[in-house]
């Protein structure tokens, strides 16, 4: 435990070293590194949108099989 | 069969899946030249292949079960299997194109393991055509179930053992060690099992899918 609350401070110690040099305070999480996570979010959003879609259809399936 | 109408193991592949998506792009892959960041496509591009394996080898599993106890259930799990086989291949192959167009320069540049793979395509292709042709239904449930069970054997030399005897682009092949040797072990696993099994896992629920719907229209054909 102490491990892990020792490690989580060096975690949050090194994010503050990295906001340091951008003065001004701006929404820079989903512009770092390349913007990558931007594209994470994309494709999570697309494969999250497909996993309902198949999940409903899914469904659709389920019902028609107890109708029968 | 209990298990394709239970949900735990869909979760499960959305779950494995959408883990890759954080772990594939975020975590810290080899720098190789040529490849640079492209290597994050084996979170991708391999699993294509998986997933086609893992409903290819249902696919047999079920047209020998036919063969021994023809039952119409078993030809159409069978089919539907390849069906979706058939789509993870395609994927599998224009994927493969795309990352060799920027890694090897061409989108074909007629390697060993590209050609094989598209010859085995046709093989696959082939049954399709060959099922659709014969209007009996046990003549052509058997015919096809026999078809599967020698395309499969033919499809995996095609493409996992040939090309790796000669000289191939493509990792794993004539002495170009694949991926596993020394790269995997960076903490590439803990991206790419998930991405095998999710993908595989997948494909079943696809699979199963399609065989549930050709199911209910096989009944309804009975009845009228």
């Amino acid at each position: 435990m102490k491990k892990l609350s020792s490690l989580m401070l060096a975690l949050m110690l090194s994010i503050a070293a990295f906001a340091q040099p951008s003065s001004v305070e701006m929404a820079d999480t989903m512009r770092s590194e390349g913007k990558i996570y931007v594209v994470i979010a994309t494709i999570t959003i697309v494969f999250i949108g497909l996993a309902i879609f198949l999940f409903s259809i899914d469904r659709r399936v389920k019902k028609l099989e107890k109708s029968n | 069969m209990k298990f394709i109408y239970q949900t735990w193991w869909k979760v499960l592949t959305v779950i494995l899946i959408g883990s890759t998506f954080i772990t594939g792009l975020l975590f810290k892959v080899p720098r190789l030249d040529i490849l640079h960041e492209t290597i994050r496509n084996l979170y991708f591009h391999v699993p294509m292949w998986m997933g086609m394996l893992t409903v290819l080898v249902v696919s047999v599993f079920y047209s020998v079960r036919y063969l021994a106890n023809p039952k119409e259930e078993y030809d159409i799990a069978a089919v539907e299997c390849v069906n979706t086989g058939l789509f993870f291949y395609a994927i599998g192959l224009v994927t493969g194109m795309m990352w060799a167009k920027y890694t090897w320069g061409e989108y074909w540049s007629g390697d060993p393991k590209q050609n094989s793979a598209a010859i085995a395509f046709l093989l696959y292709c082939a049954y399709v055509v060959l099922r659709n042709s014969i209007d009996e239904e046990q003549k052509r449930a058997k015919i096809a179930a026999i078809y599967n069970i020698f395309a499969f054997p033919i499809m995996v030399v095609l493409i996992f053992v040939l090309p790796r005897m000669t000289d191939s682009l493509h990792p794993g092949s004539g002495g170009n060690p694949a991926f596993g040797k020394y790269d995997l072990d960076n903490g590439m696993k803990l991206a790419f099992y998930p991405a095998m099994l999710g993908w595989s896992f997948l494909a079943l629920w696809i699979a199963t899918l399609r065989f549930r719907i050709r199911t209910i229209e096989y009944k309804k054909n009975a009845v009228n």
